[in-house]
C-alpha cells in the first residue's frame, strides 16, 4: 500500500496576527515557520495506516527552499521518504495550481492508494488544495475523514463527521482524504528521527522534472489572483473584569451586564 | 567561530518546547500547589529517548551531545522548575557518573534503564553534618564484609530519592580519613534497610521531591563499587561539573519564562494613560533582562561546548552556573517587579518561578563554593 502525504509549511498560529499583507504577497515571511498544525494530523495517520498495512509513505511539499524544514519535521515523526516542488515557474499558483503540482509529482511519484491531507491550511485556509487534487488525479475525494476504519480489496472505509453526525461511507481507491482532528492523536518526533531528519537529503522536483508546462502553474494560470491583499482591522474589543465578594455576587453582575448586552 | 546551533540541536529544542508547552506548562501551577510528582510529562519524556539524551546509544541513551541536553534542560526550565530539576538530576548526578565512572557491566545494569526512563536516578552526597565540605563531613559508612558493603548513616535533601530507582550513595571507606576515604556506591533504592522521609517542605520546586534517608545495614554486593575507591570525592567533584551545566541551564529557563510573562504584561498593563513598556524605567529591566539571559545562554552553551570537545570546563561550568542562577535572581525580581502587586500573587507565574529559582543558588555547590572554585583556577592553585 502507498501513501503519499502532502503537507504545507505555514506561520506558528500564534505569530499570524503580526505577519503584514505585504509579507503574504511577497511570500518572504517574518514569523516561526512550522507544518501546518492540521497536516499533523495527516502525518500521524499516514504512519498509523502504514503499520496497519505495510507500505511506503512519501511527504511532499510545494513551498521554496525553507520549506523543507515542514518535511524534516514529517521525518522526525517517522516518514521515511520526502520530496520538495520548487521552481521559479510554481509562484504565485493558486490552490488549483498547487493541486496540479502536486497531482503530476504524486504520478511521478508511483502508485498510490491514499493521498493525505490535512483539513485546511492555517494561513490560506482555502480547503481547495484537496478536491484539485482529487480531480486532477482522477482520484475519490473524502473529506472531514476522523476514522479510516478499513483498506482492503481496492476500496476505502472511512467515517465522516458532518454537522449532523458521523456517516461511514466506503468508495474506491485510490483516494484523497483530507482528516480532521478527531482522527488521532499526532506523535512527537523522537530524538532518533530528528537526528535522521537533520542528516536527511531531500530531493526537488521542477517544473522540468513533472512534466508540467508554464502555462498550467504559477500566477499565470491562476484562475484566481490576488489583486489585493489586506489585513482586517484591528477589532475593537473591551475586557470588564468583573471581581465581586462572592462568587454568586461575581455571577449575578455578570448576569446583569450581559443581559444589559442583550447576550442573553 | 560559529553561534550557529546544528540542526539535530535546533530539532530538539523544538520538539522539547513542543512537549513542554502542550504537557509541562499547562501542569506547571497545579505540580506547584498540589506538589504532586509530574510523572506524565516524565513518561513522555521517557517515550522520546529524552531522560539519556546525552549517554551514548549503546547504554540505552539517544547519543545526543551536553549542548543539546542544556537546550533540553533551560526549555523545560521554561515550563516547570521542578520539571527541569527532576530531569537535571536525573541526566547530571546519576546518568552522568555511572556513563563516565561505570564498568560495562554496571552500565548494562544500572544505566541502561535510567537512560531509557525506565526508572529515575539521585546522587546522595549531602549528609546533616555534610554540604559544602564533603571531605571533611560524610559520615555515612561502608564497611566490606565478605562480598559486600554493609552500609550505614544517613543522607539529606536527596532530589528524586524515593522515585528513584537506582541511588549512587559517596560513602566513607575508610575510617582514616583524607582525602581517599571516600568512594561512590551504587544503590539500588529497594535495598532493605534504606528509609526515605517524607518530602522536604521547602520554599519551591514543590514538584521535586527532596528526601532525607537512613541507611540501616544496606548491603550490595562489593562490584557496586563506581569507580574507585577511594577517589569517590574526586568522582563528586567532576560529577558535579556536569551538573552544574544543567542547573545553570534550569535557570536560564526559568528567567526566559519569567521575562517572557514579563514582557507580556508591560505590553498589557496601563498606567498613566500608555502601557508600562512605554515607560523608560520599565524599558530598563526589559533591556537589562534580555541582556543579562543572553550572556548567561553563551556561558551555558560554552561550557557544554567544552565538555563536547572534551576541553576543561570545570571553570566555565562553575562560571556558567554562578552567573546564571544569579542573573535569574535578578530577572524573576525584576519580572516580579513589572508586574507591581499582581507579581506577588500566585495568579501569575512569576512568584513560582522566583521562588523556584531560588535554589540553584545552592545546590550542587553554593555560589560561594562557585567563586572558590573560579578564583583556586584563575589563581592557579589547581
Ligand atoms: C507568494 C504567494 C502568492 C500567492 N498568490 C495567489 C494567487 O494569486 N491566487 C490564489 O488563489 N492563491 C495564491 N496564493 C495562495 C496559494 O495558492 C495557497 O496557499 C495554496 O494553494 C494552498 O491553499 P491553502 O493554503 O488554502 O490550502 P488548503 O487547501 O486550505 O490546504 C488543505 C491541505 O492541502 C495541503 N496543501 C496545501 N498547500 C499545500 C502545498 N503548498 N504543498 C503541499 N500540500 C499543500 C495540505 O495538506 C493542507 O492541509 C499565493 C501564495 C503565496 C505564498
Ligand atoms: C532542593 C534541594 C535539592 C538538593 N538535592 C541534592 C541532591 O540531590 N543530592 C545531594 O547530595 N544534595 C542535594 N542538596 C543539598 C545541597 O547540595 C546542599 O544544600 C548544598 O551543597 C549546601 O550544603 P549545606 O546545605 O550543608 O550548606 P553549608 O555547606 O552548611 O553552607 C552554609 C553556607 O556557608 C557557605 N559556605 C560553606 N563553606 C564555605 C566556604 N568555604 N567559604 C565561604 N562560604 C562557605 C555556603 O555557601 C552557604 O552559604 C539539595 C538541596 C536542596 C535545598
Amino acid at each position: 500500500m502507498n501513501f503519499v502525504v502532502c503537507v504545507k509549511q505555514t506561520p506558528d498560529t500564534a505569530e499570524l496576527p503580526k505577519i503584514s499583507a505585504a509579507e503574504a504577497v511577497s511570500g518572504d515571511i517574518k514569523a516561526t515557520l512550522v507544518l501546518n498544525p492540521w497536516d499533523e494530523f495527516a502525518v500521524e495517520e499516514a504512519l498509523l495506516l502504514q503499520d496497519r498495512f505495510g507500505g511506503d509513505v512519501t511527504v511532499m511539499t510545494v513551498g521554496p527552499q525553507r520549506a523543507t524544514e515542514a518535511l524534516k519535521d514529517a521525518i522526525a515523526r517517522g516518514v521515511q521518504k520526502a520530496v520538495l516542488l520548487d521552481d521559479p515557474a510554481f509562484a504565485g499558483s493558486d490552490a488549483w495550481g498547487t493541486a496540479a503540482i502536486l497531482a503530476a509529482a504524486i504520478r511521478k511519484n508511483g502508485p498510490v492508494d491514499v493521498v493525505l491531507t490535512g483539513k485546511m491550511s492555517v494561513d490560506g485556509n482555502s480547503g481547495l488544495v484537496a478536491p484539485g487534487l482529487a480531480r486532477k488525479l482522477g482520484a475519490t475525494l473524502l473529506t472531514q475523514v476522523v476514522k479510516i476504519v478499513d483498506i482492503s480489496g481496492g476500496r476505502i472505509t472511512v467515517e465522516r463527521q458532518l454537522e449532523e453526525g458521523r456517516e461511514t461511507v466506503t468508495a474506491t481507491l485510490p483516494a484523497v482524504v483530507s482528516v480532521s482532528k478527531e482522527i488521532n492523536e499526532p506523535r512527537y518526533p523522537s530524538f532518533m528521527g530528528i537526528r535522521k531528519a537533520a542528516k536527511a537529503v531531500i530531493p526537488t522536483w521542477k517544473l522540468s522534472d513533472l512534466g508540467l508546462s508554464p502555462s498550467e502553474v504559477g500566477a499565470a494560470a491562476a484562475k484566481a489572483q490576488w489583486t489585493d491583499v489586506r489585513k482586517p482591522p484591528a477589532r475593537a474589543s473591551q475586557v470588564v473584569m468583573i471581581k465581586e465578594a462572592t462568587v454568586e455576587a461575581t455571577a449575578a453582575k455578570l448576569a446583569d451586564l450581559l443581559m444589559a448586552e442583550k447576550v442573553i | 567561530m560559529d553561534f550557529r546551533l546544528t540542526e539535530e540541536q535546533e530539532g530538539i529544542r523544538r520538539l522539547v518546547r513542543d512537549l513542554v508547552e502542550r504537557e509541562v506548562k499547562p501542569l506547571a501551577a497545579h505540580t506547584d500547589e498540589t506538589g504532586e510528582f509530574p510523572w506524565g510529562p516524565l513518561r513522555t519524556m521517557a517515550k522520546l529517548g529524552l531522560l539519556g539524551l546525552n549517554i551514548p546509544e549503546e547504554y540505552g541513551g539517544a547519543g545526543a551531545d551536553h549542548v543539546s541536553a542544556a537546550i533540553m534542560i533551560e526549555e523545560i526550565g521554561r515550563g516547570c522548575g521542578s520539571t527541569g530539576l527532576i530531569v537535571a538530576a536525573h541526566l547530571g548526578l546519576a546518568c552522568g557518573p555511572l556513563n563516565r565512572f561505570g564498568t560495562e557491566e554496571q552500565k548494562r545494569r544500572f544505566l541502561v534503564p535510567l537512560a531509557r526512563g525506565e526508572g529515575l536516578g539521585c546522587l546522595g552526597l549531602t549528609e546533616p553534618g555534610a554540604g559544602s565540605d564533603l571531605a571533611g563531613g560524610v559520615r555515612t559508612f561502608a564497611e566490606k564484609r565478605g562480598d559486600s558493603w554493609v552500609i550505614n548513616g544517613s543522607k539529606m535533601w536527596l532530589t528524586n530519592g524515593a522515585e528513584a530507582k537506582t541511588a549512587i550513595l559517596l560513602c566513607r571507606t575508610d575510617k582514616a580519613g583524607g582525602s581517599r576515604s571516600l568512594s561512590q556506591i551504587i544503590v539500588p533504592t529497594d535495598t532493605p534497610g534504606i528509609t526515605f522521609g517524607k518530602p522536604e517542605r521547602k520554599m519551591g520546586l514543590h514538584g521535586s521531591h527532596t528526601y532525607a534517608v537512613s541507611l540501616e545495614n544496606v548491603t550490595v554486593p562489593l562490584e557496586n563499587l563506581l569507580g574507585r575507591e577511594g577517589f569517590g570525592l574526586h568522582q563528586t567533584l567532576e560529577t558535579l561539573d556536569g551538573g552544574r551545566i544543567g542547573i545553570a541551564a534550569l535557570s536560564v529557563g526559568l528567567a526566559q519564562a519569567a521575562f517572557e510573562a514579563a514582557v507580556a504584561y508591560a505590553k498589557e498593563r496601563k498606567t498613566f494613560g500608555k502601557a508600562i513598556a512605554e515607560h523608560q524605567a520599565i524599558q530598563e529591566k526589559i533591556a537589562n533582562m534580555a541582556t543579562a539571559i543572553e550572556a548567561a545562554r553563551w556561558l551555558v552553551y560554552r561550557a557544554a561546548w567544552a565538555r563536547d570537545q572534551g576541553l576543561p570546563y570545570t571553570r566555565l561550568a562553575a562560571q556558567a552556573k554562578l552567573f546564571a542562577t544569579e542573573m535569574a535572581e535578578k530577572v524573576c525580581y525584576d519580572a516580579i517587579q513589572i508586574h507591581g502587586g499582581y507579581g506577588y500573587s500566585r495568579e501569575y507565574p512569576v512568584e513560582r518561578i522566583y521562588r523556584d529559582n531560588r535554589l540553584m543558588a545552592i545546590g550542587e555547590g553554593t555560589s560561594e563554593i562557585q567563586r572558590i572554585v573560579i578564583a583556586r583556577a584563575v589563581l592557579g592553585e589547581r
